[in-house]
């Protein structure tokens, strides 16, 4: 069992974790990738989630996807965004824990998974706020670019984890 | 220990199955022809404040919830978002709208605007 005692060792590890998911999303900020629909984009942050999911475990990944969202939120989105982001990253974070505990897919199958439930997330909220179903509008679209963005983002946190897994434990 | 892989067999399933269903949904919805006579319908918080038809050119200031602002603009039978004054702009990144039931959306302002019109079909053509 892993203890849960806060130590100098995992403060800093959790530090690291949550700057790198900063610079990570700094990164994404940074590179113009627009193509005309909105919830498209790469979801480089998804990195560090996956990382601390399969070093961390549940609750220390979660703690660094959540406060990830805030921080980002609030250096450069808006309210608006960070709510938004933060309803696509609690949907992203369940079913992503959730699947990789019942071992159904590989890193790559979970972070597929967990692109396209951040896309969901966004939607049922989007759709909810403005009472019109036509947020689904693009949905295949996002199921596609969800899906590719997914097998990138999985595929270097497979092998991220796979490199950092002796040094990084909760 | 589990396999060093970084993609597994079920992943690639899942993927696959993703790339189908989405690129199916995609290629319904690009190949769908632009409305004829449609109409650009203008929600603000759920109210249909104005309609629009994409047949004329046109710039309308859109009052937004929250005191927010946003710039449509009708051409060539398109309309987009010329500007907003939420801080995202993912509206304004959209890509211009023409089919029926297509939207641009901005979430800060609770404004919706969506196409509305029948589609050009052929089979009313030939009858």
């Amino acid at each position: 069992m892993r203890s849960h005692k806060l130590t100098a060792r995992r403060l800093t590890l959790y530090g690291m974790m949550i700057a790198l998911a900063f610079v990570f999303s700094y990164l994404e900020h940074l590179i113009p990738f627009n193509i005309g629909i909105p919830g498209v984009k790469l979801g480089l942050g998804n990195i560090v989630v996956l990382l601390s999911l399969y070093t961390l475990g549940t609750s220390g990944a979660f703690l660094i996807a959540v406060l990830r969202i805030l921080l980002i939120g609030l250096t450069f989105g808006g309210m608006f965004s960070m709510f938004y982001s933060l309803a696509g990253g609690l949907l992203s974070f369940t079913i992503m824990a959730l699947l990789k505990r019942w071992k159904i897919f590989g890193v790559t199958g979970v972070s597929i998974c967990g692109g396209v439930c951040h896309n969901v997330g966004q939607l049922i909220v989007a759709m909810l706020v403005l009472e019109t179903g036509s947020v689904w509008y693009y949905f295949p679209v996002l199921l596609v670019t969800g899906a590719l963005t997914g097998t990138a983002i999985g595929a270097a946190g497979a092998l991220m984890t796979a490199r950092l897994q002796k040094y990084i434990h909760g | 220990m589990e396999k060093k892989r970084w993609i597994g067999k079920r992943d690639l399933w899942l993927l696959v199955i993703l790339l189908a269903a989405g690129g199916i949904g995609m290629l319904i919805l690009f190949l769908r022809p632009d409305t004829v006579d449609g109409e650009v319908e203008i929600a603000v918080s759920g109210t249909i404040v104005e309609t629009l038809p994409l047949s004329e050119d046109t710039r309308l200031v859109i009052s937004g919830a929250n005191d927010g602002e946003n710039i449509l603009v009708i051409e060539d039978g398109k309309a987009y978002m010329e500007s907003a004054s939420c801080p995202d702009g993912i509206c304004v990144r959209h890509t211009p709208i023409s089919k029926d039931g297509e939207s641009i959306i901005c979430l800060p302002n609770q404004v919706v605007v969506t196409v509305r019109g029948g589609e050009k079909r052929d089979v009313d053509a030939v009858a």
